[in-house]
This record gives C-alpha cells, sequence and structure tokens, in this order.
C-alpha cells in the first residue's frame, strides 16, 4: 500500500494522471471561441505537454475537460456515442444543450467516483454560440463567458475587467489567448502551448498557438 | 545552538531541480529562476545558485526559507574567514562536510531542514561536486541534480560523461546543462524557462544571471485528440 504521507516516494508514483489544466469559452458575435492549454501532470511530472484538451463531441460541439484524464476522456467518449445516436434518431442537427445535459447527467450521477469538470460549447442553428458550464459536482449553467480548471484563478480577473458580450471575433480571441497565456504563467499544472478553435455557423476552425509564442507579461 | 523547533514538515516556497556537472578545469552548476507555492508559479526571478567565495558556489532546492538560513551561515563563515585574514578561506569540501553534519543533525531531531543543497567548487584544483539531502545524505559524483532532475537529467549527464570519458570542456559542459534545463522545463511542471549558472573555475567564481531557454513545440501541430 502506498503511503501518501511518505516523503521518499516520488509524487508521480502517487497519483494519477490530471489535466491539471485552464480551459476557456467565450461567446462572441459570431459564434463560440474556445481555448486550452496542453499540459497533463501526474503529480508534478508533465505525462504530455502537447494534449489536445478540446474534443470534438460533434461537427460543431466540443468538449472542454479538466479534472481527471481517463474520467473526462470517458465522460466525451459516452456523451459523443450517444449525441450522435440521437443525431439520427432526431435526424437534425445536435444540439449544445443536448450535449451539455448528457455530460451532466453522467457527472452528477456519478459524482462520488468521478472527477470530471468540463465545459460543453458549440453552435447550433436554434440559439447560436452557447458555453455551457459542467463543475465536478454535476451542476450545468450557461455561461457567456468561464474560464475553469487549476490555472483559472490566475486569469478571472483579467477576463472580469475586459470581456464584454459580443466582441468581434479577432478582439475575443486575444483576450482569450491572453487569458490562457497568464495562467499558463502562473500555474504550474498548466503550460505547453494553447490549442484554440473558432466554432461558428461555418464550422470549426482549429489552431495552436505555441510556447515560443505565447504573449509574455511582466515577469518581474 | 538552539532554536524553536519550525514547521517544516510543510516547505512553503520551494524551488525545483539543482543540476550540476563537473569539467575538465572546473564545475558548473544552474538552477531556475523560480519558487513555487505549491503548484502557484509565485515568484519568477528568484536566485537559486549562490557564489560563496572564489572556490565556491552552492545551490538548493527545496523550501527556500531554509536555503536562505544555510546562506545566512555560511557567509557568517566567509565573513569570518574574511576578518581572519590568514590566507584560508573554505575549501568546497569542508563547507559540503559541514553541511552534511547540520542537515543530519536537524534530522535527528525530527526538524528538517527542506533542501537537497548542491555544492560544488575547486578543492586544490581539483572539481568538486556534492550534495547533501533533509535526510543527511551526502555523496560526491561527477554529475548530480536534484527533485526530477534526479531522474531526467542524470541518465543525460551520465552518458555524456561516460561517452566523453568523464572530460569534458566547459563549453561542453554548458550545452549539456542546457539540454538538461529544456528537457525539466518540458517534463517538470514547476520548473521555469529561466535559469542561472554559477561556474567555478581556476579563474575564479562568478554567477551567470539570466538565461533564456529556446524550446521546441513542433510535435504540438501533429497532436490532435487523444485517439
Amino acid at each position: 500500500m502506498i503511503a501518501t504521507s511518505d516523503i521518499t516516494m516520488p509524487d508521480w508514483l502517487k497519483e494519477e494522471h490530471k489535466t491539471g489544466t485552464t480551459i476557456v469559452a467565450a461567446e462572441f458575435n459570431g459564434g463560440v471561441i474556445i481555448a486550452a492549454d496542453s499540459r497533463t501532470t501526474t503529480g508534478a511530472y508533465v505525462a504530455n505537454r502537447v494534449t489536445d484538451k478540446l474534443t470534438p463531441l460533434s461537427d460543431r460541439i466540443f468538449c472542454l475537460r479538466s479534472g481527471s484524464a481517463a474520467d473526462t476522456q470517458a465522460v466525451a467518449d459516452f456523451v459523443k456515442y450517444n449525441l450522435e445516436f440521437h443525431e439520427m434518431e432526431t435526424g437534425s442537427e445536435p444540439l449544445v444543450n443536448t450535449a451539455a445535459y448528457l455530460a451532466k447527467s453522467l457527472i452528477y450521477n456519478n459524482k462520488e467516483r468521478l472527477l470530471a469538470s468540463v465545459m460543453v460549447a458549440g453552435w447550433d442553428s436554434k440559439k447560436g454560440g452557447q458555453v455551457y458550464v459542467v463543475p465536478i459536482s454535476g451542476m450545468i449553467v450557461r455561461k457567456s463567458i468561464y474560464i475553469s480548471g487549476s490555472g483559472s484563478i490566475y486569469a478571472m480577473g483579467y477576463l472580469d475587467a475586459f470581456y464584454r458580450p459580443n466582441m468581434e471575433r479577432n478582439e475575443c480571441l486575444e483576450l482569450i489567448k491572453n487569458a490562457v497565456a497568464m495562467a499558463i504563467a502562473r500555474d504550474g499544472s498548466s503550460g505547453g502551448c494553447i490549442r484554440y478553435a473558432i466554432v461558428t455557423d461555418k464550422g470549426v476552425e482549429r489552431n495552436v498557438l505555441l510556447n515560443t509564442e505565447l504573449p509574455r507579461f511582466y515577469e518581474n | 545552538m538552539q532554536h524553536p523547533k519550525q514547521q517544516t514538515t510543510n516547505p512553503m516556497v520551494t524551488g525545483t531541480s539543482v543540476i550540476g556537472i563537473q569539467f575538465d578545469g572546473g564545475v558548473l552548476i544552474a538552477a531556475d529562476l523560480l519558487g513555487s507555492y505549491g503548484s502557484m508559479a509565485q515568484m519568477r526571478q528568484l536566485p537559486r545558485v549562490f557564489k560563496v567565495n572564489e572556490k565556491t558556489v552552492i545551490g538548493a532546492s527545496g523550501d527556500y526559507s531554509d536555503y536562505q538560513f544555510i546562506l545566512e551561515k555560511i557567509m557568517q563563515k566567509v565573513n569570518q574567514d574574511y576578518c581572519l585574514n590568514d590566507g584560508y578561506v573554505y575549501k568546497p569540501k569542508q563547507l559540503y562536510s559541514w553541511c552534511t553534519r547540520v542537515m543530519y543533525n536537524r534530522r535527528s531531531n525530527f526538524d528538517p531542514l527542506w533542501n537537497r543543497v548542491v555544492i560544488a567548487g575547486l578543492e586544490d584544483n581539483q572539481p568538486f561536486l556534492g550534495s547533501v539531502d533533509l535526510l543527511g545524505n551526502a555523496y560526491e559524483a561527477p554529475c548530480i541534480a536534484t527533485g526530477y532532475g534526479n531522474y531526467l537529467a542524470v541518465p543525460i549527464m551520465r552518458e555524456f560523461l561516460e561517452k566523453n570519458n568523464n572530460k569534458i570542456t566547459e563549453a561542453q559542459a554548458r550545452d549539456v546543462v542546457d539540454r538538461c534545463m529544456k528537457l525539466l522545463y518540458y517534463r517538470d511542471g514547476r520548473a521555469y524557462d529561466k535559469y542561472s549558472i554559477a561556474v567555478v573555475t581556476r579563474v575564479g567564481a562568478r554567477v551567470e544571471e539570466c538565461k533564456e531557454l529556446q524550446t521546441n513545440w513542433q510535435v504540438a501541430s501533429q497532436v490532435a485528440s487523444y485517439d
């Protein structure tokens, strides 16, 4: 039995894979912009420095994952499967709302077993761009902008100060990139590159901002 | 020496790996410029290597306040040397030995200095590199690294030294240290991309304040999703 109080035992032998993480999703005047860092940690060891935390659930709906990597991958797989099935049954595009509620029902009903905190964000023709937050507890709430994960605290003030509803695409994108960059700078469990995507009625545009290209701020 | 028992089973602001390597004619140690508060990168621009005198440099990982305590005690000794003015200065092996006794004594009283200290320098013109940890474990080696460096950097440095018969130049040493610091920045969640180096050669000892890493993230564009 590994004693977690054993100071001679390395941390990466005691911890499970977690996406330490910073994830952001925001509505802008054409849809949603989503972004995440790319670090997965086991304790302080970086198990994957180029992780993709933006998981597509359908053509225009994404799941942003934070918490236990295994749990969130399982939730995403479940939602993706059921959403596709539902799409076939109804014959029409999947709604962001539906995807979000599927995630919520899984997380809420298994809340003792799971450590999964996700955001479901995307675009559908009924309500346009939407961001739904489903934290560990399994509640669900729709937000115009939200930042989540261990790195979120370092950028929350920045977003509070500078976000406005219905921003232009480039303005919103820069805001999001800066927010994740700030979180990466301060949070040891977030790092690497910023993966982002812009989801609109026209489709999805995905990209990566490499670590060397990140905006840098004052570093005393 | 009596002092109140501290809460040092709870390290607060901590530094991550320190790496050190011997080369032909000297030794160098490097540590990044970050003080972490748990997972938060709280203090950037925090120097963790220090020049003791012209023959010795010291660096430490672990609790920063305990490191400063050790430095304070060492600087008192260095100042004593200066005042005595008899031509003798503390040599690295003496400081290493002193450090071992202090760390072991504290550990034996269940009040450890939560550090792993690396002491490097020139001992009678021979390169010296040693490490002492919070339990009082002490050893000397051609290459040393604390924290994650122990797992990630030491194999790289050892392979490099073995390939070159333990005789490398200062430039080669700097290069392998830079490579190790880069790897640590990739794989250690508490690492930073700026670091400082302390070098000791026959000419003397000096600390180079701030070096920045050139990292490569091209692999990110080749990865998508998790399956």
